[in-house]
């Protein structure tokens, strides 16, 4: 990806992050969902680590690669850690909330082990699609996630405003995400391709913040008008 | 053929989601009750048709422009674009797929209104602003 482009999307993308952490400081809801804030606050803080590593280092460099795979396997663990506390307030009010919660930090537990231990035993391969196809199934995992989400999200009839749009951000992001990981695989040979996922990145916070903005906690939707076709 | 089907999945999860997402901010602003003002200057008395969207969205051109509204603008105008494609496509020869996207354009020009109204409003503030001085 030329420099400049990347330089862009980067600070872009990080103004975006500090803009969610504000606005909800500023909306007084900083710890109702703390984990989102932990994990943009989180992206800000690697994203700091990588310029310093690719600064000192250079890109070509193996540091540079480690410090890159490693923080994106931890910024995956932390959005699966953001994701369960989304399922904690869908599943909240309801008796099975804590088999639900337990099941979902087992799943995270498996998937943290699983990804250390194929890290751990292809170091050598990192430099090579394996990584790319390591983090296209870590994001398709949260996007199935995602989707169960959404889908008790429309069973149950939830309707606060802000709860709905983050499942839905997510979603989109996890897919687009996933989407553009799969097609790096198919077709790394297009430069174009690698631009995708940084600007897919930028989405995630830019509408969490206009979420958070827009809504109150009281905030209600419709839910008859989230589906596409009405029941 | 691994990341072939990804991706396939993928795809097809990323426009559910953007469907629901782009039905989400219309929602929002389904419980929006219109001012006497947007209605005068619309024509539209309670609910818009899909094709009153290119003309309201030449009125918001006129206004000075609300930050908060870009983001979901933006979204729903895209969203307006591919029911406008399904329409020229395969709705011809669907007639409920045709009626279905009709509905949507019609939700995507309500948002419009909305969008309009607020910012008839916003734009109201800032000279009632300007006048103070």
């Amino acid at each position: 990806m030329p420099g400049s482009l990347a330089s862009f999307i980067l600070y872009f993308g990080t103004a975006l992050e500090l803009a969610f952490v504000v606005c909800a400081i500023v909306r007084k809801s900083f710890f109702r969902y703390f984990f989102l804030n932990s994990y943009l606050i989180l992206v800000m803080g690697s994203s700091l680590g990588r310029h310093i590593v690719l600064d000192r280092f250079g890109q070509g460099s193996a540091e540079y690669r480690y410090a890159y795979f490693y923080t994106d396997a931890l910024l995956t663990l932390a959005l699966y850690m953001a994701l369960i506390s989304l399922y904690s307030r869908v599943f909240g009010e309801l008796e099975f909330g804590k088999y639900v919660r337990l099941t979902a930090v087992l799943l995270l537990l498996g998937t943290a082990l699983f990804s250390y231990a194929v890290v751990a035993q292809s170091a050598e391969r990192l430099s090579t699609t394996f990584a790319y196809e390591l983090s296209q199934n870590l994001y398709f995992v949260g996007l199935i996630l995602t989707y169960l989400l959404w889908g008790a999200v429309v069973k149950l009839r939830e309707s606060r405003a802000r709860l709905v749009q983050f499942v839905l951000a997510l979603g989109l992001y996890f897919s687009a995400y996933a989407a553009s990981y799969a097609l790096v695989n198919m077709a790394s040979q297009y430069s174009v391709v690698s631009v995708l996922g940084p600007l897919v990145s930028c989405f995630l916070p830019l509408s969490w913040t206009v979420t958070m903005w827009r809504h109150s906690e009281e905030a209600r939707l419709a839910t008859a008008r989230l589906v596409a076709v009405p029941r | 053929m691994m990341a072939a089907l990804i991706f396939a999945v993928s795809f097809v999860t990323l426009m559910m989601f953007f469907v629901s997402y782009c039905r989400s901010l219309m929602a929002s602003s389904s419980l929006h009750t219109l001012s006497t003002e947007v209605r005068d200057v619309t024509g539209i008395a309670a609910w818009a048709s899909g094709r009153d969207y290119t003309r309201v969205l030449q009125l918001l051109r006129l206004c000075l422009e609300r930050p908060e509204d870009r983001a979901g603008l933006k979204a729903v105008g895209l969203y307006y674009g591919l029911l406008n494609l399904l329409q020229n496509t395969i709705a011809r020869i669907m007639p409920s797929l045709n009626q279905w996207a009709e509905r949507e354009r019609a939700g995507c020009a309500n948002f419009a209104v909305v969008v309009l109204d607020r910012r008839i409003a916003f734009n109201r503030e800032i000279l009632g602003q300007q006048g103070e001085f």
